[in-house]
């Protein structure tokens, strides 16, 4: 351990999986119980035109994804609440065209960009105390967001219709739950890649939702896992020849796999008993 | 204030689809109103109107004294219980939690309840969930998850209260159980309910008087006059044999 935490590198690697970790799983718990999952996916994969416009353009690629992502995850929020088509149709629309958009310019890139290769698939060991500032400011912008909505965004993700009878402000709550969500996929992207990114936004969250009877202990257990994934997958990168990016997703699957193997027991017992 | 709800030519519009077209009827207070009318007939509409969440072309319409274009002003005074699927059943939260998500939005009749959670036991009480509270929803059975959303609509003390086919998926012991239940709040506490749903036969035996609508207004009165109305067949599209005998079948004329 002592080993690992002489590196400057490790030290940043290991703060960033700490920060990403809590971020990750707080939104995965919202993103599970509004069923949200494909969102996550879209905006990391709209994402990438954002980056590649960046890399062309010289602007720093961070920002323009980061632009790209909310933008993608508003404008979904928009089209879908006016009713004009459905989330996951407009979605598909965004993911494919945000893709094509930087495939397109990528293939007009001259040379080798290692910074297009570390956003396509996270390099967490190259963390800067820039992307730890920028992490960091956007982690305590979103927890102060979710720590004055919080029962608001529940009774949102319970019953939408429900809570807009009631009189709160569903439509701005749920813009806000979306533009969290864009820009925790683009700060998490220097993590585990625009490839891998939706993972740590969904399986904390599904995998407590497996083993969870309330809410409370949903958001524990999703930050539990969030933050073994994120640590597990950093130590199991450092002492094997695997990309941190994708020990971390490793993990969290198996995670998740174990969530379904002990729910599924737990349900036979039961009815065992019965 | 004799009556609470007032709708005069009432027209929603949707999408340039015309939903609901020159509804006039009213709901006298303290009263069970029935809204009854087959699928697609605007019924939800007609509720979601009364809320203030679907704008009106045409038409008055007027809830506790309030005109359509102010009913945001008295939404902690109207409780509403959506139909089933707007909810997932397996979310994670227990009987009590439920019911306080119908407690968050700031306002007046709220910030009067100063202990929230023996508010929510009170109301838990009222319909008979008293010893459910700790209980995960997705636990519950379909009879008993229906309380507790009754309880959720009625925590902030409303004066009128909306219900959208809340027997829909119950079966008869439960919708009966239901039923009486929503007789006993409205006896004891002077609640208004407008209850929307597709079994006439539960919807009359409970209801002061039927609104029938199918897009436009076909009739409204005391539930006897509705049954025996041939308006009712006309808006059905159906022949019912109850209104000549003994049995509750009905012959569609499609």
């Amino acid at each position: 351990m002592n080993e690992i935490l002489a590196y400057g590198f490790m030290q940043r690697a290991l703060l960033a999986a700490l920060l990403v970790g809590v971020l990750c799983s707080t939104l995965s718990f919202f993103v599970v119980l509004k069923r949200l999952s494909f969102l996550g996916a879209g905006i990391s994969h709209t994402a990438l035109g954002g980056i590649a416009l960046g890399l062309v353009t010289g602007v720093d690629p961070v920002l323009t994804g980061s632009i790209f992502a909310v933008g993608t995850a508003m404008s979904t929020g928009y089209i879908s609440r006016i009713g004009k088509l459905s989330e996951d149709t407009v979605i598909g629309i965004f993911y494919a065209s945000g893709m094509a958009f930087g495939i397109a310019l990528i293939s007009t890139f001259k040379g080798y960009y290692p910074e297009l290769f570390a956003l396509l698939f996270g390099n967490i060991l190259s963390v800067s105390v820039k992307d730890l500032l920028i992490i960091g400011l956007t982690l305590t912008v979103i927890l102060i967001f979710v720590l004055l909505f919080f029962k608001e965004l529940l009774a949102i993700c319970f019953d939408e219709e429900m809570a807009e009878a009631g009189g709160l402000p569903v439509g701005k709550l749920y813009m806000g739950l979306l533009a969290a969500m864009g820009l925790t996929v683009m700060v998490s992207i220097q993590l585990v890649g625009v490839v891998l990114v939706a993972a740590l936004i969904v399986i904390p969250g599904a995998t407590a939702y497996r083993l969870s009877e309330n809410y409370r202990s949903m958001l524990i257990l999703s930050l539990i896992v969030g933050l073994t994934g994120s640590f597990g997958g950093l130590f199991v990168s450092y002492y094997y020849p695997v990309p941190p990016g994708a020990a971390i997703v490793i993990i969290l699957a198996f995670f998740f796999a174990v969530s379904m193997a002990f729910k599924s027991l737990k349900e036979k017992f039961h009815r065992r008993l019965v | 204030m004799d009556e609470l709800i007032k709708a005069n030519n009432l027209s929603v519009i949707l999408e340039g689809k015309v939903v609901l077209e020159e509804i006039t009827f009213s709901a006298p207070a303290g009263e069970l109103t029935g809204i009854i009318g087959p699928n697609g007939a605007g019924k939800t509409t007609l509720l979601r109107a009364i809320l203030g969440l679907v704008p009106i072309q045409k038409g008055e319409l007027t809830v506790i004294g309030v005109p359509s274009s102010r009913l945001k002003e008295i939404r902690p005074l109207v409780g509403y219980m959506p139909q089933r699927q707007s909810f997932e059943q397996r979310f994670p939260l227990s009987a009590a939690d439920v019911v306080a998500t119908g407690m968050l939005a700031p306002d007046t009749v709220l910030s009067r309840i100063s202990n929230k959670e023996a508010r929510i036991k009170i109301v838990l009480g009222s319909v008979g969930m008293e010893h459910y509270s700790r209980r995960p929803f997705q636990d519950l059975s379909g009879g008993e998850q229906q309380r507790v959303l009754l309880a959720r609509s009625l925590v902030r003390q409303p004066i009128l209260l909306l219900l959208d086919e809340p027997n829909a998926g119950l079966d008869f012991p439960a919708q009966q159980s239901f039923i009486d239940l929503l007789k006993k709040l409205k006896k004891e506490s002077g609640l208004t309910i407008i209850l929307v749903s597709h079994d006439l036969i539960s919807v009359a035996a409970a209801a002061d008087q039927l609104v029938c609508i199918n897009r436009t207004m076909h009739i409204h009165g005391r539930p006897a006059d509705v049954l025996r109305s041939p308006h009712l067949e006309e808006a059905y599209r159906c022949q019912f044999d109850f209104l000549s005998s003994s049995g509750d079948k009905a012959r569609c004329w499609h």
